[in-house]
């Protein structure tokens, strides 16, 4: 699925500095029954956001409004556990389109990409600081410069570069996804089939 | 230069490498299950896509799956709807497809070796991130996104960078009581949840070449759980004796020189690693974990480790014990439990119920213990009752269920109640895995059904 294009982000952020956030938190497995992508950023998060009741847990950091943007910032080891794609898509879903950690489990990064919302690691030091400046100012501004491959703190101009690789970059930049690249090289994928012996 | 196994199975499924990308990577097999394929297929159509080669393609439904009358049309609505839309892409595209009631029914990871499916030297995906169990072959096998199912489905190919190589040996002999699952949970508390994120690992040492193939499933299944993609065994002749005559593994010439094929899928001498850990087999107890990731678990005789010596923060720690009701410096032994449950791709196959019936023969389920037992497949079922241990198990109290994946991460009905604590045989004790607030310690089928016996946590060594 094509997705919109990712240049300069800058917004607000919402903090989540605890670690090993894994998927099963994210989205909740028996939020995982619909046949189609819609409607998963209503469980984002589920059972740490609401009470059995279904009404809001005021403490945690989705029911702050003092809190909002595009933008979360996880802690060290975001996304660990299952594959489900739709730990993403819920984040998406949500209004995210970026997620920012110290540490990513790796099918979460990927699956990140893969739906157009930017994985950005920082160094742990530079996370400790967009906690400090976002706890001292909510509404303190990140800037995600895609192009450049900086996040900036703009309260303190403090900035840091991130790493993702050319492909990716381009595929983000423009929109595109790894099914637009592989259709286009169809013919190279069945003469290599061709040769295997299983 | 010198290349290790992985080496070998990647780089000769490379169709393109990309400058400054990831690799082109050609799959050889594929699983698709209910939960994570109906919107790669709504991709598919939106696209206007052909299933490349609906061969290299195997559908079973495993997650979201009643456990007791499978017979009976399934209740929930939205359960159903799933595992019809598998059933409908599967025959649109002309996609085996081993559905609810089908005879080769059963988790993924559980049907794919048992009928000769996966095969080593392959490269294999699924949705699902424990497809790293089909490494015990000498396999490539990782988790992928619903993003990436589309992509295998219409061009057989993945982007992937190739990821960094780590070799973890161990050697020695294993204690009483100690298993793979025990194996793997210590090496996993060793190196935390994170600890190979961007890894493929490869097992070697004689405590897994001494291992059977259940075994090495079991290890490989959880490697995703210190963060690696996947882990590996090279082949040899217990790979090959538990492939061979399977329904779908070669037979005759070709089996002879697949088998020729595959003795030379090996790490050579002087291949190098990026990083290469050694453990002693003689320092690995049964294990069980107390904490909400599977990184937090321990040898059972001893205590929850203070937060001010665990790495990584305290806070998190701490939420993490209040969460679980524990305390710093609790003992787990004679812990009260609730549930018991054997089964899930991790120890769901016949050798965990082998073991879950060694020590519960000839003793009673206690009272204040519900137990669910849930083969990984119906070939697993089918040899419970061949061998006599539904025997074993019925005298001693305990019922046994259909297959599926059951409460491992419980889509369907086996959830455990809130606050209730669950000794499971699966792979993840996050918070609310098996339920809103269930609370799960992680153990092997030995822990699992001394603890099942006994109403209490329960050193195995002591009932063996």
């Amino acid at each position: 699925m094509a997705y919109d294009k990712f240049k300069v982000l800058t917004s607000k952020a919402v903090p989540l500095p605890l670690e090993n956030v894994d998927t099963d938190q994210i989205i909740p497995a028996r939020f995982l029954k619909a046949t189609e992508r819609k409607g998963f950023g209503d469980n984002l998060f589920r059972d740490w956001r609401y009470n059995n009741d279904n009404s809001p847990k005021e403490s945690f950091v989705l029911n702050n409004s003092v809190y909002s943007g595009k933008i979360l910032v996880g802690g060290k080891n975001f996304g660990s556990g299952s594959s489900r794609e739709h730990a993403a898509w819920a984040i998406y879903d949500y209004g995210f389109r970026c997620v920012v950690s110290s540490f990513f489990a790796d099918i979460f990064r990927n699956n990140c990409l893969n739906i157009g919302v930017l994985p950005v690691q920082v160094s742990p030091e530079f996370a400790e600081q967009i906690f400090n400046a976002v706890y001292d100012n909510p509404n303190t501004e990140l800037e995600i410069n895609l192009p450049n491959q900086t996040i900036t703190i703009l309260s303190t101009g403090a900035k840091e570069s991130f790493e993702i690789n050319s492909y990716k970059k381009d595929n983000m930049l423009n929109g595109f996804d790894d099914i637009d690249y592989l259709q286009n090289i169809k013919g190279e994928i069945e003469s290599f089939a061709n040769n295997l012996l299983l | 230069m010198s290349k290790t196994l992985f080496d070998k199975v990647w780089d000769s499924h490379v169709v393109r490498k990309i400058e400054g990308g990831p690799d082109v990577f050609f799959i050889d097999r594929h699983f698709i299950h209910e939960v994570t394929s109906p919107v790669a297929f709504l991709g598919l159509k939106s696209r206007g896509l052909k299933v490349m080669y609906p061969e290299r393609t195997f559908a079973t439904a495993d997650h979201n799956t009643p456990t007791i009358n499978q017979h009976l049309p399934v209740e929930d609505p939205l359960s159903a709807n799933q595992l019809k839309a598998l059933e409908d892409n599967s025959n649109e595209y002309g996609i085996s497809h081993w559905g609810l009631g089908h005879q080769k029914n059963g988790i993924v990871h559980v049907i794919g070796p048992e009928n000769g499916i996966t095969f080593p030297g392959a490269t294999i995906v699924c949705g699902d991130s424990h497809t790293s169990t089909h490494g015990a072959f000498g396999a490539i096998a990782f988790g992928i996104g619903t993003s990436e199912v589309e992509m295998v489905l219409s061009t057989q190919c993945i982007m992937q960078p190739k990821p960094k190589k780590m070799r973890i040996n161990v050697n020695g002999h294993l204690g009483k009581g100690v298993t793979p699952k025990d194996v793997a949970l210590y090496i996993i508390s060793k190196l935390t949840t994170s600890g190979a994120t961007g890894y493929f690992v490869e097992y070697a040492g004689d405590v897994f070449e001494n291992m059977s193939m259940e075994g090495r499933m079991t290890v490989c299944n959880l490697s995703i759980e210190m963060g690696a993609r996947g882990g590996m065994i090279a082949p040899d002749e217990t790979t090959f004796a538990y492939l061979k005559g399977k329904p779908l593994s070669l037979k005759g010439a070709a089996w002879d020189k697949a088998v020729a094929h595959w003795k030379t899928l090996k790490t050579e001498e002087g291949a190098t690693f990026d990083k290469e850990l050694n453990f002693k087999a003689s320092d690995i107890e049964p294990m069980i974990t107390y904490g909400t990731n599977p990184g937090m678990g321990m040898g059972i005789s001893k205590h929850i480790p203070n937060a001010d010596s665990v790495e990584g923060g305290i806070a998190t720690y701490k939420k993490s014990l209040d969460y679980m009701g524990y305390h710093e410096n609790d003992s787990m032994i004679g812990k009260k439990i609730d549930y018991v449950f054997l089964g899930s791709c991790t120890n769901g196959r016949i050798e965990d119920f082998r073991a879950f019936a060694s020590i519960v023969k000839g003793k009673k389920k206690a009272d204040n213990v519900t137990a669910w037992l849930v083969p990984g497949s119906h070939e697993v079922e089918a040899k419970i009752k061949e061998e006599g241990i539904l025997d074993i198990l019925t005298a001693a109290g305990f019922t046994l269920r259909q297959p599926g994946c059951s409460a491992c991460l419980a889509m369907n009905d086996d959830k455990i109640p809130a606050g209730k604590y669950a000794v499971s045989t699966s792979n993840r004790n996050f918070e609310g895995r098996q339920g809103p607030g269930s609370r799960t310690l992680l153990a092997s089928p030995l822990v699992a059904a001394a603890a099942a016996v006994t109403g209490v946590v329960t050193d195995p060594r002591n009932l063996i």
